[in-house]
């Protein structure tokens, strides 16, 4: 049995234009050890995804799922209290925006330990240890003295940090991040990547990485799934998806990554032209056709969803390719241990 | 900390010290103070006299250097009118004064913050609604009438409470209503539009997302942060209600500083108008002075401003 199983995942937002079909049927699984990279632009669904497994989205939103299960527990039919007990416990999350995710009025000391302190019976005393070795875990260098620190005097990427510890306070199954790098600079970038992966390595977490940046993927993902407005356009294993990107979309998004010594500097990358069509209203066929060079008359009309090899998946009327001849072979180059 | 403490310090000083100016010019461009003083049947010398034995001769700006040398150590003057100093007469009004402006900001602060959180969590709804036409009425109904509205009904139709005086603590119920009715909009408002905003905030998320229950969402992550604009307003409420109750003090015949004002101004009794301005100026920059320190206590981001 997976640890998480999702299965044709759908999420509505009611607009005054008329219903947001802002995720379409969207399945996946995870296993514990397993890092799943959710890849996609902004409003492509990705993090509506990860909200709908929190249980944290807007509550204006409507969730449909024909299964949803969390080690074999329905989060579909959970109550609002068991839901709670889970979240921050047996799966936690880390959120983008580092500078507003804290709250600006309460000690990290606090927040960390009320972290633990909500699902554990366990006094101040442990829980700020805990929050001190943690910190500690996270490279955060005189980690007790930070416990009396507020927000605000703290770096962005120390605050990042520290949403890592406090996602990792309950030892959760599965920890999800939403561009948990974003607002850093690269050097930083690197180093959380470096740690979510070691700290997942660790203690045996699934990790769900939300982002937009296949670099990222590349090196910390086992597992990817490309979403393309609110539809899951490919996924499978990292090395079969970039060493044999079937749908055009996917390989768009790889040649847009820069490649040191075939991208000079400055030199603009290959985007896609044209935009995210709205996903207001009915939608019918592939919602990629009016930027796709392949797009024919049947794209139109319902796309099946095709197996590459075992476990690669992509919904592209094209046949599957078994090579890709400009696969960016850097990419995955960088997850050999450093 | 203890520079945001000296620095906000220095701001309160310089309003008192402004308004003290102000107080002492209200005194001395009002007329003629020797032949106030003298009355209007003196003759040119008695007036001369008066000028001299009160200083009035000296120029204006060690005129108002002994003046505020005095006030500084609570000393007016004696009251035209009144047979008493003026500052006996300020310490035996200003406790009325004093607790009708708290119990009426406690009576304000009770219920509009509770309904705003409540308008806020339940935005949209019934409640909401009925908070938001609660407070356009709340604006709009004039404090005397409420207070005379008050009285008919709790006091002469129905006998619950007394009409009039300060007497005992009964008396201050219906006051406190009517003083605290105008802050309650203003408050409620602030509180609901700050939930809103706060519990919008990304960190709520982050609360919910370790599965903290509501109660805790709402009052310890939350409510903390909504309220910081809010107690700064209920310090400015608080200096209106001091003016307002001028009028509460009125209509309801209690023994106030309002009341003395009132009192002082139409009998141009200048020394207790002074004091007054200057006591209640004072009041309420003190009381912005503890909102500033309550809010660097709130919001720590505040401290190092
Ligand atoms: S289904 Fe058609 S339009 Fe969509 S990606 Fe494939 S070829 Fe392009």
């Amino acid at each position: 049995m997976p640890l998480l199983d999702v299965d044709h995942l759908t999420i509505d937002i009611p607009t005054e234009g008329g219903l947001l079909h802002a995720v379409n049927d969207v399945s996946f699984t995870l296993e514990r050890g397993e890092t799943l990279a959710i890849v996609g632009e902004s409003g492509s669904g990705k993090s509506l995804t990860s909200l709908a497994l929190m249980d944290l989205l807007p509550s204006k939103a409507i969730r449909r799922a024909r299964s949803l299960r969390f080690d074999g527990i329905d989060l579909q039919a959970a109550s609002e209290r068991d839901k709670e007990n889970l979240r921050g416990d047996r799966m936690a999350m880390i959120f983008q925006e580092p500078m507003t995710s804290l709250n600006p009025a309460y000690t990290i000391g606090d927040q960390l330990a009320e972290a633990l302190r909500r699902h554990r019976k366990v006094d101040r005393k442990t829980a700020r240890d805990r929050a001190v070795h943690l910190l500690e875990r996270v490279g955060i260098t005189a980690a007790a003295s930070r416990l009396g620190q507020y927000p605000h005097q703290l770096s962005g990427g120390l605050r990042q940090r520290v949403m890592i510890a406090m996602g990792l306070m309950c030892e959760p199954d599965l920890i999800i991040a939403d561009e948990p790098t974003t607002a850093l600079d690269v050097t930083i970038q690197a180093q959380i990547l470096k740690l979510l992966r070691d700290l997942q390595q660790e203690f045996g977490m699934a990790l769900i990485l939300v982002t937009h940046d296949l670099g990222v993927v590349a090196r910390v993902a086992t597992k990817v799934a490309v979403m393309y407005a609110g539809r899951l356009v490919e996924t499978g294993p990292v090395e079969a998806v970039f060493g044999a990107p079937s749908h055009p979309y996917t390989r768009g998004l790889l040649r847009a990554i820069p490649v040191p010594g075939r991208t000079r500097p400055g030199e603009p990358l290959g985007t896609i032209p044209g935009q995210v069509p709205s996903l207001v209203g009915p939608l019918s066929g592939c919602s990629f056709r009016n930027r796709c060079d392949h797009a024919q008359d049947a794209c139109a009309s319902e796309i099946p969803d095709r197996t590459v090899t075992p476990g690669h998946r992509m919904a592209c009327i094209l046949d599957p390719v078994q090579t890709w001849a400009e696969a960016p072979a850097l990419a995955l180059d960088d997850r050999r241990p450093q | 900390m203890l520079m945001f403490l000296l620095r906000r310090l220095a701001v309160a000083l310089s309003v008192v010290l402004t308004v003290s100016v102000i107080a002492f010019l209200l005194l001395h461009l009002s007329g003629d103070l020797a032949l106030a003083i003298a009355g209007p049947e003196a003759s040119p010398e008695q007036v001369a006299q008066v000028r001299a034995q009160f200083g009035l001769d000296r120029p204006m700006i060690v005129q108002y250097g002994a003046w505020l040398a005095d006030a500084a150590r609570f000393d007016f003057g004696r009251s035209f009118y009144f047979r008493d100093t003026v500052a006996a007469l300020v310490v035996q009004r200003m406790p009325v004064t004093l607790t009708l402006g708290a119990i009426s900001l406690g009576v304000a602060l009770v219920i509009a913050i509770p309904l705003g959180v409540l308008a806020a969590v339940k935005r949209g709804s019934w409640i909401d609604r009925a908070a938001l036409i609660f407070c356009a009425l709340g604006q709009a109904i004039p404090t005397f009438w409420l207070g005379l509205s008050l009285i008919i009904l709790f006091a002469v139709n129905l006998r619950w409470l007394p009409v009039s005086g300060s007497a005992t603590w009964a008396h201050y119920v219906l006051p406190s209503v009517a003083l605290g009715w105008y802050a309650v909009p203003a408050v409620m408002r602030l509180t609901r539009n700050g939930m809103l905003d706060v519990l919008a905030s990304d960190y709520i998320r982050t609360a919910r997302a370790k599965g903290l229950r509501w109660p805790q969402v709402l009052f310890k992550h939350a409510l903390r942060n909504a309220v910081v604009p809010v107690v700064a307003l209920a310090a400015v409420q608080f200096g209106f209600m001091l003016g307002g109750s001028i009028v509460v003090e009125a209509v309801f015949s209690m023994q106030g500083l309002g009341h003395l004002a009132w009192e002082a101004i139409a009998r141009k009794d200048f020394p207790v108008v002074q004091a007054v301005v200057m006591l209640l100026a004072t009041i309420y920059i003190g009381l912005t002075l503890l909102a500033d320190l309550l809010n660097a206590w709130l919001d720590p981001r505040i401290r190092v401003a």
